[in-house]
């Protein structure tokens, strides 16, 4: 029975499968697929080393501070960041005293709901306190900004490039793709997918921050700390897990080692293993 | 290979049988040692949360606390009582004989130096944990005028001390300090 | 089953044997996987991987459990529990990841396990059982990680959750009502989620009893063996322990030393990034696709792009898919040829090298977007996958000129003993 249906099972699919390659193949050479914009002016993120990348590498505090800085100076306007807490920033370097003080001079005040009155205010945030929720109703949807590394592809080089790749609209693509000019109130960044967002480029000159270490805050270098920052937000355990990591994988290395001879010595007296 | 064993002189094959048992043995310890230290964050997991460890302490605004009156906080999930004696209370807390308590301790001893009028106490009963009544504005105070828990009838007095019902030890004290004239610091 | 030469449970001491008598759990034990169940001699490194997925399943019932205590399964708060897992919870973050990449390296050693039957014919008389029970697993395991993936209720939770519930509405008029009684609503929700994570955490266990139909199966006729000839006396097998417990001890080693190097540095490599993107019912990412170990049926679902006459790509795409699987059920019946190893057989072994690259080039269509040329070429590629099972297995195994077996397992282990009067192959030695 089964030699007998499978083959004709099989055949079924094959023909249903042929039918559907022709008519693929058909439409493929009437109706090539149009080129698009996207396709061919999308570029991937730019070649960007962070201190935390690679399996050895560590955040340095400095520059998460510094990325900090940038994120409440320019960002927290109208990005929330909200799985991060106040008092999370202790990672950071900031002992508790500065964590309490940023806390409570925090530009978004803490919401409160007074249940029996009905009554709705706001309070001054305290370490405890998740980062408070940015609400913005002017055009786009500031995305939260507490994984954005770890939900886009190579996400730091991404945040950085998307904040230093901003330009004019280039010619070639207008001559080859007229349809596709920037409409009003977009902005063109070849790292976006889909080449216009909202955001207007936020970091616009050198010195837009001014770094109490010193540091000259050229774009570059203020795309490179948030983007640091930013890396953090998403995976603040990473040190402990690679931490964690050298030491499980080297008893692990020590312990198959071991069950290898082990191994050897139990098949010692039967050849051909 | 068996052959080859038997001729082996008996001491060159015994320290050949050791050496393989010690490795055997490492092997298994090694493995044993592994999974005795996968354990640890297997257990740890169930403690506190660095959330809730971060909510381990409260700061709480007393300006507002006329004499006679109290207030219910919460402090780590848990009703905390914060009472604003009167003179009276606390002259009658006071007249009681310490050594005739259930759990001797007198009003100086459960409250700060200079802050004799600001009781603060878990509202936690010491019987069963149940929250006491007293706190609350037209609560029952009981006959000793402090707590009174309607679970199993303890009564506490105005220093929120043990006199009647079933409760082994007064109303516990948590550790706080006052941060400011108006403002206390649970925990 | 037991060869007349297995090692017999002897109690060591009084306690052991009052429990022998009361409640024999160590002879049963002793006799499974002691020293009391004989395995063929020379079974290679192929066949760590039963044992392997074994402890994966001990592994993600636990880090599961765990993550439930700590899991809120409402829409609501499903994807802010899980980022309180990764940030607050105490080791919260290498559970998470342990579990996550656990689910991933189930699957890496299960269809190791599977090719392993597939080249050394594991499911052929006497062990067809064994086979089938497998099959049974591999479904539980494909619904339980499916199940699991929505959890964290991100993007790609959310529309896979969608896409996949809606081949059910592919079903001709029974369809669309089973795809809203699936869901509990007319999209993926509260309703479904709950389900779904009650169900995630019960087919784990349900697996488990069906791996114990596997075992107890496959100790009926014992364990298969590279050379495909069976067990005929006591010098072709070994005790299972300590020799095949320290093999697998040294297997368990490498494994965890794979495992872990990407738990803890690269434990996002094989997750896609939308999952870490909020669940949005409004707008859909521009590239759906499952976790990597669905991409070969992906790849078949969408290869069928055409009506075939009356009946809809997306049904024909649907059935196809589901086949793909329900096919290696008559794979003991569809392959007839008398003997088992691939090592000794010419063509089938061309042609399993084949459904090798086959199956990556599915996979590798599966993950890709649904544009030219990946449609195109996993239409062929699928051609060839029901080809391979339904009509070139049944041909080769009747066509095909298999090359000579050795006597026994001990003459394939030791060299031909040419004293030997019985040889049923004189082959040049």
């Amino acid at each position: 029975m089964v030699r007998l249906f499978g083959p004709l099972v099989g055949l079924f699919f094959a023909v249903a499968l042929l039918w559907s390659f022709g008519n693929g193949a058909y439409v493929a050479i009437t109706e090539p697929a149009a080129p698009t914009a996207e396709h061919e002016f999308h570029l991937h993120p730019k070649e960007v080393h962070f201190a935390s990348d690679g399996a050895f590498g560590k955040f340095d505090k400095a520059q998460l501070q510094r990325g900090f800085q940038v994120y409440k100076e320019v960002c927290s306007t109208c990005h929330s960041l909200k799985h991060v807490a106040f008092r999370d920033l202790a990672a950071l370097g900031y002992s508790e005293a500065e964590v309490k003080a940023i806390a409570k001079e925090w530009g978004t005040k803490q919401p409160t709901f007074d249940p029996k009155s009905g009554e709705r205010g706001e309070r001054d945030n305290i370490p405890s306190d998740y980062f408070p929720t940015v609400y913005y109703a002017g055009q786009g949807n500031p995305p939260d900004l507490s994984l954005i590394t770890k939900a886009r592809h190579d996400g730091g080089a991404y945040v950085h490039s998307l904040l230093t790749g901003y330009q004019e609209q280039p010619a070639e693509l207008l001559k080859k793709f007229p349809d596709a000019k920037t409409p009003d109130g977009l902005y063109y960044n070849p790292y976006f997918a889909n080449l216009n967002l909202a955001m207007p480029a936020p970091l616009t000159g050198d010195g837009q921050v001014t770094y109490s270490d010193g540091t000259k805050a050229t774009v570059d270098q203020m795309a490179t700390d948030v983007s640091a920052f930013l890396i953090w937000t998403a995976e603040p355990k990473l040190d402990k897990r690679k931490q964690t990591g050298w030491a499980v994988l080297g008893f692990l290395l020590v312990a198959t080692v071991l069950a290898y001879l082990a191994k050897k010595n139990v098949w010692a007296d039967k050849k051909g293993e | 290979m068996a052959e080859q064993a038997s001729i082996d002189t008996s001491a060159q094959a015994e320290e050949g049988v050791r050496r393989r048992d010690f490795i055997n043995i490492a092997a298994v310890s090694f493995a044993g040692v592994g999974g005795a230290a996968v354990l640890v964050p297997l257990v740890s997991q169930m403690a506190p949360s660095a959330d809730v460890l971060a909510q381990s302490s409260t700061e709480i605004d007393i300006s507002a606390i006329q004499p006679g009156q109290a207030i219910k906080a919460v402090f780590r999930k848990q009703p905390v009582f914060i009472r604003n004696l009167t003179p009276e209370e606390i002259a009658a807390a006071e007249k009681v004989d310490v050594s005739s308590l259930r759990d001797p301790q007198s009003l100086e001893e459960r409250t700060k130096e200079g802050k004799t009028n600001w009781l603060i106490t878990m509202g936690v009963c010491t019987h069963l944990g149940c929250v006491p009544l007293g706190a609350g504005e037209g609560e029952v105070k009981g006959e000793f005028g402090g707590y009174f828990c309607p679970c199993h009838g303890s009564s506490y007095d105005t220093a929120a001390r043990i006199r009647k019902g079933p409760a082994p030890k007064n109303l516990e004290v948590p550790e706080y300090a006052f941060t400011s004239d108006t403002v206390v610091k649970i925990g | 089953m037991s060869f007349p030469w297995a090692n017999e449970y002897k109690p060591a001491n009084g306690l052991t044997q009052w429990l022998d008598e009361k409640l024999p759990l160590p002879r049963f034990v002793y006799n499974a996987v002691g020293a009391g169940y004989p395995v063929p001699r020379n079974l290679n490194y192929m066949w760590n991987f039963g044992v392997l997925a074994g402890f994966c399943l001990v592994l993600q019932i636990v880090t599961g459990v765990i993550l439930a205590m700590h899991y809120a399964a409402n829409a609501g708060v499903a994807f802010d529990s899980v980022e309180h897992i990764m940030r607050d919870v105490n080791w919260g973050w290498m559970l998470r990841y342990a579990h996550a990449n656990g689910a991933s390296a189930f699957f890496v050693v299960v269809y190791l396990h599977i090719f392993r039957g597939f080249f050394y014919s594991s499911y052929k008389a006497p062990r067809e059982m064994i086979w089938l029970l497998g099959v049974v697993i591999f479904l539980l395991m494909m619904a339980t990680a499916f199940m699991g993936y929505v959890l964290p209720w991100g993007q790609m939770s959310f529309w896979g959750a969608k896409v996949i519930t809606g081949l059910f509405g592919a079903i001709p008029v029974v369809g669309e009502p089973l795809q809203v009684w699936l869901l509990g609503g007319y999209a993926p929700d509260n309703a479904a989620l709950n389900r779904f994570f009650s169900l995630h955490f019960l087919l784990p266990f349900v697996i488990a009893g069906v791996i114990i139909l596997h075992i107890w199966a496959l100790h009926i006729p014992g364990s298969s063996n590279p050379t495909g000839v069976e067990v005929k006396s006591e010098s072709d097998t070994v005790p299972f322990h300590p020799y095949y417990t320290a093999k697998d001890g040294f297997g368990l080693g490498v494994f965890l030393l794979i495992y872990c190097a990407v738990l803890f540095f690269a434990p996002n490599m094989l997750g896609h990034p939308d999952n870490y993107i909020p669940a949005n019912p409004l707008s859909t990412p521009a590239h759906i696709v499952p976790e990597w170990y669905f991409w070969p049926f992906y790849a078949i679902l969408r290869a069928f792009t055409a009506d075939f006459f009356f009946i809809p790509a997306k049904l024909m795409g649907v059935l196809a898919m589901f086949s793909a699987i329900l096919v290696w059920f008559f794979l003991p019946w569809l392959d007839t040829s008398p003997v088992r190893s691939g090592h000794y057989r010419p063509l089938f072994r061309k042609f399993f090298w084949i459904l090798l690259i086959d199956v990556a080039v599915l996979g590798y269509c599966g993950g890709a977007p649904a544009a030219e040329p990946y449609v195109m070429i996993s239409q062929i590629a699928s051609m060839y996958y029901f080809l391979h099972f339904l009509v070139i297995l049944p041909l080769v195994s009747s066509i095909e000129k298999p090359e000579p077996l050795p006597f026994s397992i001990t003459e394939a282990v030791l060299g031909k003993d040419e004293s030997a009067v019985l040889n049923a192959n004189p082959a040049a030695a």
